[in-house]
């Protein structure tokens, strides 16, 4: 086993969860919490890795951060302008948001479909400079994304229990109950999807910094990708604290890098990873349904079984 | 308090779906009023209550509550005053959100003492669970519990707890006892009956309950195909039997009070 998964491959496994978790949280606000399937989120991923990739090269890898988290907003108060001021319904508001980030990205980039961070300070290369030390060399990058991502985790569960928190969650809850409370959910609706982009938008600029790269398609398929941990991490816990059931989002997050390096692992080629994600996410969103279906099965059978003895 | 001064309704305009729901109904009633409501099926009273909250704005006239016209304002700036029980014990609550968090809601909107980022305080809690205590229920002990493992009847004593934790300027209670079991729902109606008359708050009910209709509250108003055909109230309603009250529909609508949950029993 330790030779099949060495460390490295454990490590960028988590480096990676812990990255792409942000995308998972996202999903968790607009998806689980609001029940909106908010389909602007590959191209916000792009747009927060080219805004954060651009004031990086600036020589701001810090601001970047906060740049793209702010292109996130502009992005999701679009999306939710759409479906909240303008009668769209919310799959299409997220396509057509979508379909314009990708061009709005090539401007951001410069109309060139790739950057590279190779020769640009950002904040894994600077902490690496901070020790020599083997340990520490090995370790730096993990302990940079876990900050990040607790950090987010914890403002997460701040956030959702505070009254605008909590009106967000009414909102995806119960519509009635939304529109007999003096809440407005066209409002809930806005803050959750500026929250939830700005989250994916900091995982690009994330991502841009620690591979040092920005291209015009890594925002592909993240959708997918961040339901696949998202469904994993929920089903991992049935109920709990809002802070609880947001570190297992992080945990699926990491569940489904792992099961991704397992995959690489028995030669799949790196061409098969959208596949490969498109199964778990099948598999994952099923497997409640399946297991009530086995239940169901297996209790009719003893009950014939049953019937049929007493006869 | 309530003017409601010749409001009409018609659905889908136009279409052979349109249906008229509301034909110019007048409504006035006073500061502590608690009038009762019966009906076919189909009269018009749940659109009524609609029409009052603002789930849709009426074709015309006017919705004064309490000096203030509200004919235009917006559903959730009006539910601040308006608290409305639906029939449907599960409408009332968000089940997926735990009992505190739920009633947190319920006060954070009404009280207005909450800013955007306020959160459940200690003394919150505490005046959660005394209210709670109320309903004899035991919900106090299971403040955490998710909304959605509770009975409809738990859950709809709650709704009534979290419509009228700070009192409203009126209430709107549409059939709201009629999916419980009759042991539930004579509990979660003595609480009703409790608390509208130790705040005195001037209430709606829909009932489908004869006896409920000419016992509760100070008024009885009939509807049918969109009108208030009978408004009783005083020495003419205290003397008013269930037999009188079928007898008026008859007289008023020219047949018999068609609707498919009527009670007579007590
Ligand atoms: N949103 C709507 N769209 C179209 N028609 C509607 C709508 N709401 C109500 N109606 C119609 O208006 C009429 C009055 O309905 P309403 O729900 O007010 O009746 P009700 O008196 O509450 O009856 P019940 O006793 O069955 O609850 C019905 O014919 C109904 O089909
Ligand atoms: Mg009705």
């Amino acid at each position: 086993m330790s030779s099949f998964l060495t460390l490295s491959i454990v490590q960028s496994a988590l480096e990676l969860g812990c990255i792409y978790a942000l995308v998972a949280l996202a999903l968790f606000v607009s998806f689980s919490l609001l029940n909106i399937a908010d389909l602007s989120t590959d191209g916000c991923f792009t747009l927060g890795c080219a805004v954060g990739a651009v004031v990086t090269m600036a020589g701001h890898p810090f601001l970047a951060f906060f740049a793209a988290m702010a292109a996130g907003v502009a992005s999701g108060f679009i999306t939710a302008f759409l479906q909240t001021k303008m009668g769209v319904q919310s799959i299409l508001a997220g396509i057509i948001v979508n379909t314009g980030l990708y061009t709005i990205n090539l401007m951001v980039m410069g109309f060139s479909s790739n950057i590279n961070l190779f020769n640009t300070n950002t904040i894994f290369s600077m902490a690496k400079e901070l020790s020599e030390s083997e340990v520490y060399r090995s370790w730096y990058k993990i302990i940079i994304v876990v900050c990040i991502v607790l950090l987010v985790c914890v403002f997460l569960a701040w956030f959702l229990n505070t009254s605008l928190g909590l009106s967000i969650r009414a909102t995806g809850d119960n519509e009635y109950m939304v529109r007999a409370s003096s809440i407005n959910p066209g409002f809930t609706i806005t803050v959750g999807l500026c929250v939830a982009s700005a989250m994916t938008a900091l995982s690009g600029a994330v991502l841009g910094q620690y591979q040092k790269s920005c291209d015009i398609n890594y925002g592909t398929g993240q959708v997918t990708i961040a339901l696949a941990s998202l469904i994993i991490g929920e089903s991992l816990i049935k109920k709990g604290s809002i802070f609880k059931r947001v570190i297992f989002v992080v945990l699926g997050s990491c569940l489904y890098r792992f099961i991704v390096a397992i995959a690489l692992r028995m030669n799949l080629p790196a061409e098969a990873l959208k596949l490969v994600s498109a199964v778990i996410v099948a598999i994952a969103i099923s497997f409640p349904y399946l297991k009530e279906k086995a239940g169901f099965y297996k209790h009719r059978r003893d009950v014939m079984r049953q019937a049929s003895k007493n006869v | 308090m309530l003017q409601i001064t010749d409001i009409s309704k018609t659905f889908n305009p136009g279409t052979v779906n349109e249906k008229t729901a509301l034909q110019n109904v007048s409504l006035h009633l006073d500061s502590g009023d608690f009038a009762t409501i019966i009906g076919s099926n189909g009269a018009g009273k749940s659109t009524l209550f609609n029409a009052i909250t603002g789930a849709f704005y009426v074709d015309s006239g006017r919705i004064v509550l309490d000096e203030e016209d509200i004919t235009f304002k917006k559903e959730h700036l009006r539910s601040k005053e308006i608290g409305h029980l639906f029939q449907d014990p599960l409408l009332g609550t968000a089940p997926h959100m735990s009992i505190e968090e739920n009633m947190a809601l319920a006060y954070m909107r009404a009280s207005g003492k909450h800013s955007l980022f306020g959160r459940i305080t200690k003394s919150d809690k505490e005046r959660f669970r005394e209210h709670l205590a109320l309903l004899d229920m035991g919900l106090e002990d299971r403040m955490k519990n998710p909304v959605g493992l509770l009975s409809g009847g738990q859950r709809q004593a709650l709704t009534l707890l979290m419509a009228t934790m700070v009192t409203p300027k009126l209430l709107l209670l549409d059939e709201h006892t009629a999916a419980l079991d009759p042991a539930t729902a004579e509990k979660v109606l003595n609480l009703t009956k409790r608390i509208v008359a130790e705040r005195n708050i001037t209430c709606l009910m829909v009932t489908h309950n004869m006896h409920q209709a000419l016992e509760l509250g100070n008024r009885t108003l009939m509807m049918n195909g969109g009108n208030i055909v009978l408004d009783v109230s005083g020495e003419e309603r205290a003397n008013m039997t269930v037999e009188d009250l079928l007898e008026q529909f008859k007289v008023q609508v020219g047949e018999q009070l068609d609707n498919d949950r009527i009670l007579l029993s007590k």
